[in-house]
């Protein structure tokens, strides 16, 4: 299983951010996508999940493949810590959720209301969404993002375990999460020329 | 489908879900018209069907700027339109817990407050059947509307407006069987539009929301 990106060229507000970015993901790797504040990562890891469409090229592999994570962890308050998994496993088809509890260490609070939790708490339970999914690809957007050094590590556990299982991930981070696996692409040199015309006054609009 | 349902449904009934928001506005409404155009009765119960039917509807437009706009701040709609359920099918779950949610409670608080419009003794029956087959319609072009002013800030009033056009066919036709049906006058053909209106809707409706959904999500 692969995912492949060929020559994708992808827009924000109807300007395009990057051009003909290629990259190949094969089963049990990552991929560390590095680069400046507002190059344009989201934009790229929204394109490959499917949220929005890109100008130019193609995406393989990703349909129905892929659990996307971004800066908001989709949680609802009122909600507690297990009914807000379960709803996420229940919706990919997945009925366990402990192993996911136990990887991001939520059992302790598991009847806790998801509002009731502290910021890094809620971005653990975010992540734990990931692994109730099922879904091999994992495209995660600053996951680490309010979360302590422990946390970081049992996240980078988390990931490594989903490599060695035959998954791969995609991510867009600043600090370093030690996964061997991984390697780095800088986004820098994709950035595209707003010269060239490319995106239609339509896509603004809409 | 059914864990989307679930969720909803419990979310609306918890703390700040605004589950008795329309329902209480529907009362207020219905408690303070006796008051506004004085005790006249005949007046009262020729009004009855009408009156129902604006509160019923104005409370069901009252809570469909949260249908879609607290998923979309905390993320969830990004994480469902990339889970394997397709949009329609989770925005027609939507509609469906808005229509448990507010539709239901109105329906069954309608005869009840029929009684303080003084409604004939025969419409009841036929206010609470044009509420059954037109409260549905409201709930899925609202979700319509809710999809498509999903990404704007405040977008209460361009919601209403937007909305309140949509909603004037069901309205017109609904009002109409409940007005005959008080009358003791044939039901039949307003209450087949009526019901038509709703059928089309239910059909059609999820798939425009769908599309104005993932285009507001880019």
């Amino acid at each position: 299983m692969t995912l492949a990106v060929t020559n994708l060229t992808i827009a924000r507000g109807g300007l395009p951010v990057l051009a003909d970015v290629s990259f190949a993901l094969e089963a049990g790797q990552a991929l560390i996508l590095r680069g400046p504040n507002g190059v344009g990562k989201t934009t790229l890891l929204r394109t490959i999940a499917g949220l929005q469409p890109s100008l130019n090229g193609t995406v393989a592999g990703a349909q129905d493949q892929i659990a996307y994570a971004a800066h908001s962890d989709g949680l609802k308050a009122m909600l507690s810590v297990s009914e807000n998994l379960t709803f996420w496993a229940e919706v990919f088809g997945q009925s366990d959720i402990s192993n996911a509890l136990k990887a991001f260490d939520l059992e302790s609070l598991s009847d806790s209301l998801a509002g009731t939790l502290s910021a890094g708490q809620k971005r653990r339970l975010g992540l734990a969404r990931l692994l109730v999914t099922g879904r091999p690809i994992w495209v995660l957007d600053e996951p680490t993002v309010s979360l302590d050094t422990a946390s970081v590590a049992m996240f980078a556990a988390a990931v490594e375990a989903h490599l060695k299982s035959g998954g791969m991930a995609l991510i867009a981070t600043h600090i370093n999460l030690g996964i061997e696996q991984a390697n780095v692409l800088d986004v820098t040199p994709f950035i595209a020329r707003n010269d060239v015309a490319m995106g239609s006054s339509d896509e603004a609009f809409l | 489908m059914k864990a989307l349902l679930i969720r909803d449904i419990r979310l609306a009934v918890r703390a700040g879900g605004g589950f008795g928001l329309g329902l209480a506005f529907f009362l207020i409404v219905i408690v303070m018209v006796p008051f506004a155009v004085g005790a006249d009765t005949g007046l009262l119960s020729k009004i009855a069907p009408g009156v129902l039917w604006i509160g019923a509807l104005l409370a069901c437009l009252l809570s469909l700027d949260r249908l879609l706009a607290l998923d979309f701040e905390d993320g969830t709609l990004d994480l469902l339109a990339t889970a394997p359920l397709p949009l329609e099918a989770a925005l027609s779950v939507k509609a469906l817990a808005h229509w448990i949610t507010t539709g239901l409670p109105l329906i069954i608080a309608a005869p009840v407050l029929g009684v303080l419009m003084n409604l004939p003794t025969q419409g009841y029956g036929w206010l609470v059947l044009s509420l059954l087959l037109g409260t549905p319609a409201l709930s899925v072009i609202g979700t319509f509307g809710a999809a498509l002013t999903v990404g704007i800030k405040r977008g209460g009033l361009l919601l209403s407006l937007l909305v309140l056009p949509l909603y004037v066919p069901t309205l017109i036709f609904g009002a109409e069987a409940a007005r005959r049906g008080a009358a003791g006058a044939d039901v039949s053909t307003p209450m087949l539009l009526l019901a038509g209106i709703s059928a089309a809707t239910i059909a059609l409706m999820p798939f425009a929301s769908a599309a104005v959904l993932k285009v507001n999500l880019r």
